[in-house]
């Protein structure tokens, strides 16, 4: 593990952490919610960013996760913690599958895009008609405080919460990315023949990083129904997920260790600054936000090669000369 | 067993659809076959299109089928443009990055068309939506049957516009081989353009031909998108008679499906076509191994 790769997340996070001393609840209320975003990012920057199978359907993952745990909590009494568990294996086993039939098909590039995206689509229009889900009725988690439920009453407990397992995958993130799993995942990115040509077996290596991509990200999902207490299809399996995670990566830096994290925090700090400064103006109008995050992710790609992480870098590096 | 004639009237409603759908597809499979990426922002173009269709009825008068040939000129050079200026160069020669830009594009205008026209469901508010015209035993919609009549037309156009026209050669030019099309001096950046200006003023005669029967929201492209996506991956992308195929297939699987198990049912099949296509046979009925 390359330390400086890991001590500016971490002083980053901390800092975050520090925030319920000083901050008002709205900003606590904007960090939660980017945190959320942020370790489901992570998940997508293994698959996406690492190995370089973009996903345009990553809900599926957090939907699954999200669903797990509170079908689990409100259907057969489960306790919280072992819903997190469950649904964080189920996300991997979802990634698994996914990637099993899509993979073996040689699905690459737009073709999987399309893919993630249609299994996503489809497993929306299930959740909205199956019972089991509530249904479009959503379902609501009972309120009950107290750590052994996964429930906080105060917004800096859950806060830390969010913080620590951000912090415990940027270390995974770090710990893989030198790893002999981390060099076959970049390798399979940079030229999948001369991979496979090396050696390397293509398919498993995609196959770990898909499930192990849908794990982080379907735990994220997990935390999101703990943390608002309601889900319903469109909020699991809908189109908003996917792409803001996509988009974080990114904008942060796809395939960095800390550009999931700080991606999601710049789109949702953006996007909250964009509805402020109009909604001044024009009253609240709809969409503003999404409309910032469509071009900021235009802008990244056309002036941002490896996101905000890649500009830093090379700002340092030009710095240090 | 359902009576034969509603089940004849549900696969003729379906090929009325299909048409449609067709045209839709028919600009995506263009512009795969030529840029060798899926315009995701395909959805977003088509619900500008059908804003600006509704727009020139409410605002200045114009009936949607004299509008077909002006919008399609204005968005066969806003197609130029956004290929030109936008997608091209933000996107660095990249596929990936081509993807994530037309995504970022599609998120931008299906946004701005909701901040401008809020989630507001608008129609022409005219009777001649409601129009039928009988053959044989069954009622058929009469604007749907003017927008089977001038979608085929249109792929006609095409085809021969592909075929006979010295830039539709280049066009195939540059699909068939970029660096040799290069060398005899085509510019590949300006037929790039060309073909996803092509590909947006099919997007506009197909906002034309909806607008009687379609409501028009901002997210009413997403309707059509993923099925567009599914007639394109089921034709082959680039076939452009797989994409009129493709499209009359799937109008007819959606109406026959809606018919026998209920609308949101209906769409479910569109969705397991297309993942069980992508898995089985990604080059569609008349794609070319790629």
């Amino acid at each position: 593990m390359n330390p400086r790769e890991v001590w500016p997340g971490l002083a980053l996070l901390a800092v975050v952490a520090a925030m319920p001393l000083v901050a008002s609840n709205a900003v606590l209320n904007f960090l939660l919610s980017s945190l959320v975003v942020a370790l489901a990012a992570q998940g997508w920057n293994i698959l996406g960013g690492y190995a370089g199978q973009l996903s345009f359907g990553h809900a599926a993952f957090f939907g699954t996760g999200a669903y797990a745990t509170a079908i689990l909590q409100t259907r057969y009494g489960v306790n919280a913690w072992a819903g997190l568990a469950a649904g964080i294996a189920l996300g991997a086993l979802v990634g698994w599958a996914i990637g099993l039939l899509a993979f073996r098909a040689r699905l690459r590039g737009s073709y999987f895009a399309l893919v993630t995206l249609a299994f996503a689509e489809v497993l929306r229009i299930l959740a909205n008609a199956a019972d089991v889900t509530g249904g479009a009725a959503g379902l609501l988690v009972r309120l009950a405080p107290g750590a052994g439920n996964l429930q906080f009453a105060s917004r800096a407990g859950f806060l830390w919460l969010l913080t620590g397992a951000v912090a415990a995958v940027l270390l995974l993130t770090a710990w893989i990315a030198h790893r002999r799993l981390g060099a076959r995942l970049v390798a399979v990115r940079e030229n999948e023949d001369a991979a496979r040509a090396l050696g390397v077996d293509v398919l498993r290596v995609k196959l770990s990083a898909i499930a192990l991509s849908g794990a982080i990200t379907a735990a994220a999902g997990c935390l999101y129904v703990q943390n608002f207490l309601y889900l319903d299809a469109t909020i699991a399996y809908g189109t908003w997920i996917s792409v803001e995670v996509l988009i974080a990566c990114v904008l942060g830096g796809a395939g960095t260790v800390l550009g999931p994290v700080v991606g999601a925090l710049a789109l949702h700090g953006v996007g909250e600054l964009a509805k402020i400064a109009l909604g001044h103006v024009a009253g609240p109008v709809p969409g503003v936000d999404l409309v910032v995050f469509g071009a900021l992710l235009i802008l990244a790609v056309a002036f941002l090669p490896r996101g905000v992480m890649g500009g830093l870098r090379r700002a340092l590096r030009g710095a240090g000369r | 067993m359902l009576p034969p004639e509603l089940i004849a009237e549900a696969v003729a409603n379906g090929l009325l659809a299909g048409a449609a759908y067709a045209l839709v597809a028919l600009g995506l499979t263009l512009v795969y076959g030529v840029l060798h990426i899926v315009n995701f922002a395909h959805g977003a173009l088509l619900t500008v299109a059908m804003f600006a269709a509704w727009g020139m009825h409410a605002f200045l008068g114009v009936e949607p089928y004299a509008a077909i040939v002006p919008l399609a000129v204005a968005f066969m050079a806003l197609g130029y443009g956004l290929q030109r200026w936008v997608i091209g160069p933000a996107s660095h020669g990249d596929d990936g990055n081509t993807l994530l830009v037309t995504l970022g594009l599609s998120i931008l205008l299906e946004n701005a068309m909701l901040a401008l026209f809020r989630s507001d469901t608008r129609s022409l508010g005219t009777e001649a939506g409601f129009d039928v015209v009988e053959i044989g035993p069954m009622l058929l919609s009469r604007p749907r049957l003017i927008g089977f009549a001038v979608s085929l037309a249109t792929a006609a156009l095409l085809w021969a516009v592909l075929a006979m026209t010295d830039t539709g050669k280049a066009i195939r030019a540059v699909a068939k081989e970029k660096l040799g099309a290069q060398l005899s001096g085509i510019d590949p950046r300006h037929i790039y353009a060309v073909t996803f200006g092509l590909g947006c003023a099919c997007l506009a005669v197909a906002a034309c031909l909806l607008l009687p029967t379609f409501y028009v929201n901002p997210r009413v492209g997403n309707a059509f998108v993923l099925v567009a996506f599914t007639i394109v991956v089921l034709g082959g992308m680039g076939s452009i008679p797989g994409a009129l195929v493709g499209g009359l297939i799937v109008g007819v699987v959606e109406s026959l499906g809606g018919l026998l198990m209920g609308e949101s049912l209906g769409q479910l099949g569109i969705f397991v076509i297309f993942i069980l296509v992508l898995l089985l046979r990604p080059t569609g009925l008349f794609g070319a191994r790629a």
